[in-house]
């Protein structure tokens, strides 16, 4: 079981969707003892840095803590990746994971923010298990205003006013920058090798 | 490298697709969720439906519609046509759609986009101006072009930004339909004014009318309602016409 956390900020359905699509099972809950209970754990994310903030909250930020140290893979996306990082300038006072260090911040001037629309990946590490047979220059959906710098756990880039991360990959660790549900075929791949783990 | 997009729009009565869908050699009627994922699947980067009716007795018939449609398409999916509240577009939302498109609801009370921008994001925002020339430059109308609004759309365009918006739908009414190209001067101005990508949308006759509203226009992404008819196969033979003049696409796709 696959659980897709529900943090009251925005559309969790086409991640849902995807994975239905694919044949996971999944549940979509704001519940800590659901999300203790998966096998892995996916946190979606479209809007504000700042509607993280309900996870402390509920008491999900603990329990996502020590499902990641118990070794369950877990899978950020967008807000989700940014999430995993110390914080963003988006809401300064919020605080991110840390699982690395560095902050997200807004995209230089001299680009249209936010970032919307199919960019290539550069990849970085071809062993990653999340991107097992994407190709590097493989087209993914991004929309997005901050960006995660390039990390040591950086498996691939993207172009944007400079060179930053679009996935980050670290043993259970697994974080996409732009929407694999919303990326065609390539997007679906990306999510059927995290459900393959 | 950050591609230019094309988006595939349908238009959509009553639950059923009546024009602008010569893509692939189909009916003009059709269903939405089969011509939306035959295009995604013939290269479109994204697929809007607009609900060209959109009277009230029919918005439970475009929920239905909507809900099909998102169900089997894995790229952006937006709905745009009669939306004038929160309510509406959550609703829309709830059913599968990524964004919504709202003009004439947009420019009565302005501050619905900030409301939607907050409860939904902006980048689930595109504010759609049908713009028309008059001797002082580019005029917004609505009503699906029957009223001028009395704004200047450059000026409209940019606050719609400021108030939260996350793109730019913009049709020209002097071209739409002329099958004379886009109109490169007026993308021009909006694209160089916002810092929020343009969707030009408006005349397009060839797949070299692409090219020019993406090289002169400054264009992040155009509409293709109907191209069938001036000769090309599919959106995928109008990408790789698009890719050999030096604009970046997502092909093959």
């Amino acid at each position: 079981m696959i659980a897709i956390v529900d943090y009251k900020a925005g559309n969790l359905a086409s991640v849902k969707k995807a994975f239905d699509h694919l044949g996971a099972e999944t549940v979509v809950t704001a519940s800590p003892d659901e999300v203790e209970r998966a096998e892995k754990i996916v946190l979606p994310g479209v809007g504000h840095f700042a509607a993280t903030k309900a996870l402390d909250e509920s008491g999900l930020r603990e329990t996502i803590l020590t499902c990641i140290e118990r070794g369950v893979p877990f899978l950020g996306i967008c807000v989700g990746m940014q999430w995993m990082l110390a914080s963003s300038e988006e809401a300064p006072d919020v605080h991110g994971l840390a699982l690395w260090p560095g902050e997200c911040s807004r995209f230089p001037s001299g680009v249209k923010s936010p970032h919307v629309g199919w960019n290539s990946l550069q990849i970085r590490d071809g062993l990653s298990r999340l991107l097992r047979g994407v190709g590097d220059g493989t087209f993914v959906y991004f929309t997005h205003s901050y960006r995660v710098p390039l990390l040591t756990s950086t498996v691939a880039a993207y172009e944007y006013g400079g060179e930053f991360s679009a996935v980050i990959e670290y043993e259970n660790m697994f974080g996409l920058q732009f929407h694999p549900e919303k990326s065609g075929s390539a997007g679906l791949s990306i999510l059927e090798n995290f459900f393959a783990l | 490298m950050l591609t230019k997009r094309i988006i595939a729009c349908l238009d959509v009565d009553a639950g059923r697709v009546v024009k602008g869908t010569q893509f692939l050699k189909l009916r003009d009627a059709g269903d939405p969720a089969e011509l939306a994922a035959a295009h995604s699947a013939a290269g479109a980067d994204e697929v809007v439906l607009l609900d060209i009716t959109a009277t009230h007795q029919k918005r439970a018939t475009l929920i239905a519609t909507v809900k099909r449609t998102a169900h089997e398409l894995f790229v952006p999916f937006t709905v745009g046509g009669g939306v004038r509240t929160l309510k509406d577009a959550g609703a829309i939302f709830d059913a599968g759609a990524d964004k919504i498109s709202i003009n004439s609801a947009a420019i009565a009370d302005p501050s619905l986009i900030t409301c939607i921008a907050q409860r939904f994001g902006s980048q689930a925002v595109i504010v759609a101006i049908d713009a028309k020339r008059n001797e002082n430059g580019f005029q917004a109308w609505t009503g699906g072009g029957r009223v001028a609004s009395g704004r200047e759309a450059v000026a409209w365009a940019k606050e719609a930004e400021d108030r939260g918006a996350g793109e730019i739908l913009l049709t020209s009414m002097d071209r739409d339909g002329t099958k004379e190209g886009f109109d490169c001067e007026l993308t021009r101005a909006i694209s160089r004014a916002a810092r929020i990508p343009v969707i030009a949308s408006g005349g397009a006759g060839s797949a070299e009318d692409f090219v020019h509203v993406f090289r002169e226009g400054a264009a992040d992404a155009a509409l293709a309602a109907s191209i069938f008819h001036f000769g090309l196969s599919s959106i995928s033979e109008l990408k790789r016409h698009l890719l050999v003049a030096g604009i970046p696409m997502r092909y093959p796709c």
